[in-house]
C-alpha cells in the first residue's frame, strides 16, 4: 500500500505493507539510517522517534497506526530549540560514547524537555530508564539533560 | 438492580454450579441449561458468594491484575513480574511526563519479531488502573468489597461495574491479549454474565 507520510517537515511516499513497522520505512524506504535498531521489541529505546511530538518506538509502530502524524528523527531534532539545547549539552558534557544508542537517548530527552522543562533527576531517570546504553554512560545523558534544561531557561525559552 | 436487569444483560445463561472449584465459566444457551442454572438451590447469599468467586478466576488472572499492580508500576507477564522498562504511572496513569504508554502500546497488538516478548500489547485506551483499584495482593472478599465502594471504584453504580466488566473493550482486551499471552479464563460475554448475576443476587461478598 502507498503511504503519503510526514516526515521531518516533508512528504515521503512508501510503498510498504502496513503493518511494516516505522523504523524500517525509515531506514530502508527513506534512508533515515539515524534511528537504529536495537531490540526490536520495545524494551532499549534506540529506535525512538517523535509522533506528534511524542517520544515512540518506531519497532513497534506499525506504519498503519501513524495515519497523517508528523515523524521526526534524530536528523532534523537539531533545528529545534530543545534539540539545539541537547546537542550543545552533549557536546559540552562530551556524553557520547560509542554512540549507538544516543539517537534514541536524544529523542527521549527531547519528549522529556517539550513536556517539562525543569525535570529532577527522579523525573529524568522515570523517562530515560526505557533507553539502554550498552556503555553505561546514564550520569552523563542525565548531567546532559540538565544542562539542556539550563540552557533553554537561560535563553527564556519554553521548550518546544 | 432487579431480576429485569439481569435478564436484559443476559442473553444466554451461565452453567453456574457454585461448586467450590468447578469451573463455571461456560456459557450455554439451551432453555434446559437455564433450567439447570436456576434450579441451583442454595441461599441467595452463597450463590452470589460463590457467583462472585468464580467472576474472580478471571479478575485474578495476569491480564487483568498486571494493570491492577500493588505499587504505581504495573507487572507483566503470566508471572506477574515488573515491567520492564521500569515505568512509573504518573499522575494520570498513563506514565510519566515524556514516557507516556503509547510510546510502546499502541493502539492494538502488534507481533514482534522476539520470542519470549511476542507481541507488545496495545488498545485505544491503554493505561494504568487507578491507585484506588489496586488489586494484587488483595484476597476476592477484599476485592469485591473494593469494586462495590464508590469511594474506591470511580464513582461506579452496580449497574454501570457490569457495563465495565461485560462491555468495555478494554476489559475485553483481557481474551485478546496478543500472541504470546494467555487469554483470561473463559469469555467477556460470559464474565459479563457471571457479573450480572452477583449482582442480581445481591452483590455479596467472600469473607475475609
Amino acid at each position: 500500500m502507498l503511504y503519503n507520510l510526514q516526515v521531518n517537515g516533508a512528504v515521503h511516499q512508501a510503498d510498504v505493507d502496513g503493518g511494516t513497522p516505522v523504523l524500517w520505512v525509515l531506514r530502508d524506504i527513506l534512508g533515515l539510517t539515524g534511528t537504529k535498531f536495537g531490540c526490536g521489541i520495545a524494551m532499549c529505546g534506540a529506535c525512538t522517534v517523535h509522533v506528534d511530538g511524542e517520544a515512540r518506538r518506531s519497532c513497534v509502530t506499525p506504519i498503519d497506526f501513524v495515519g497523517g502524524a508528523e515523524i521526526r528523527t534524530i536528523e532534523t531534532l537539531g533545528e529545534g530549540k530543545v534539540g539545539s539545547a541537547l546537542q550543545q549539552a552533549w557536546r559540552e558534557l562530551d556524553v557520547v560514547q560509542c554512540g549507538y544508542c544516543q539517537p534514541g537517548q536524544l529523542m527521549s530527552a527531547a519528549a522529556l524537555l517539550a513536556a517539562n522543562v525543569q525535570p529532577t533527576d527522579a523525573d529524568i531517570d522515570a523517562v530515560m530508564s526505557g533507553n539502554i546504553c550498552r556503555c553505561g554512560t546514564y550520569g552523563r545523558i542525565r548531567a546532559g539533560i540538565k544542562r539542556a534544561a539550563q540552557i533553554l531557561a537561560s535563553a527564556g525559552e519554553v521548550a518546544k | 438492580m432487579t431480576r429485569d436487569f439481569l435478564h436484559a444483560v443476559a442473553s444466554l445463561a451461565v452453567l453456574c454450579t457454585v461448586v467450590p472449584g468447578v469451573i463455571a465459566l461456560n456459557v450455554v444457551s439451551s432453555t434446559a441449561d437455564q433450567t439447570a442454572a436456576t434450579d441451583v438451590q442454595q441461599p441467595a447469599h452463597e450463590r452470589s458468594v460463590a457467583l462472585f468467586l468464580d467472576a474472580a478466576r478471571v479478575i485474578e488472572s495476569p491480564r487483568c491484575m498486571n494493570c491492577h499492580p500493588a505499587t504505581r508500576s504495573p507487572t507483566q507477564g503470566e508471572a506477574m513480574r515488573l515491567h520492564t522498562p521500569p515505568i512509573d504511572a504518573g499522575s494520570e496513569g498513563h506514565g510519566p511526563l515524556g514516557l507516556n504508554c503509547n510510546t510502546c502500546h499502541g493502539s492494538e497488538n502488534v507481533s514482534t519479531i522476539g520470542i519470549d516478548i511476542a507481541s507488545i500489547p496495545g488498545h485505544p485506551h491503554w493505561m494504568l488502573a487507578p491507585a484506588s483499584m489496586s488489586w494484587q495482593g488483595k484476597t476476592p472478599g477484599e476485592i469485591c468489597r473494593q469494586i462495590k465502594d464508590l469511594t474506591r471504584n470511580g464513582g461506579r453504580t452496580l449497574e454501570q461495574i457490569h457495563e465495565h466488566m461485560a462491555k468495555d473493550s478494554l476489559v475485553g482486551w483481557a481474551w485478546n491479549p496478543g500472541d504470546g499471552r494467555e487469554p483470561a479464563p473463559g469469555s467477556q460475554e460470559a464474565f459479563g454474565i457471571l457479573v450480572g448475576e452477583w449482582i442480581a443476587t445481591g452483590a455479596a461478598c467472600p469473607e475475609g
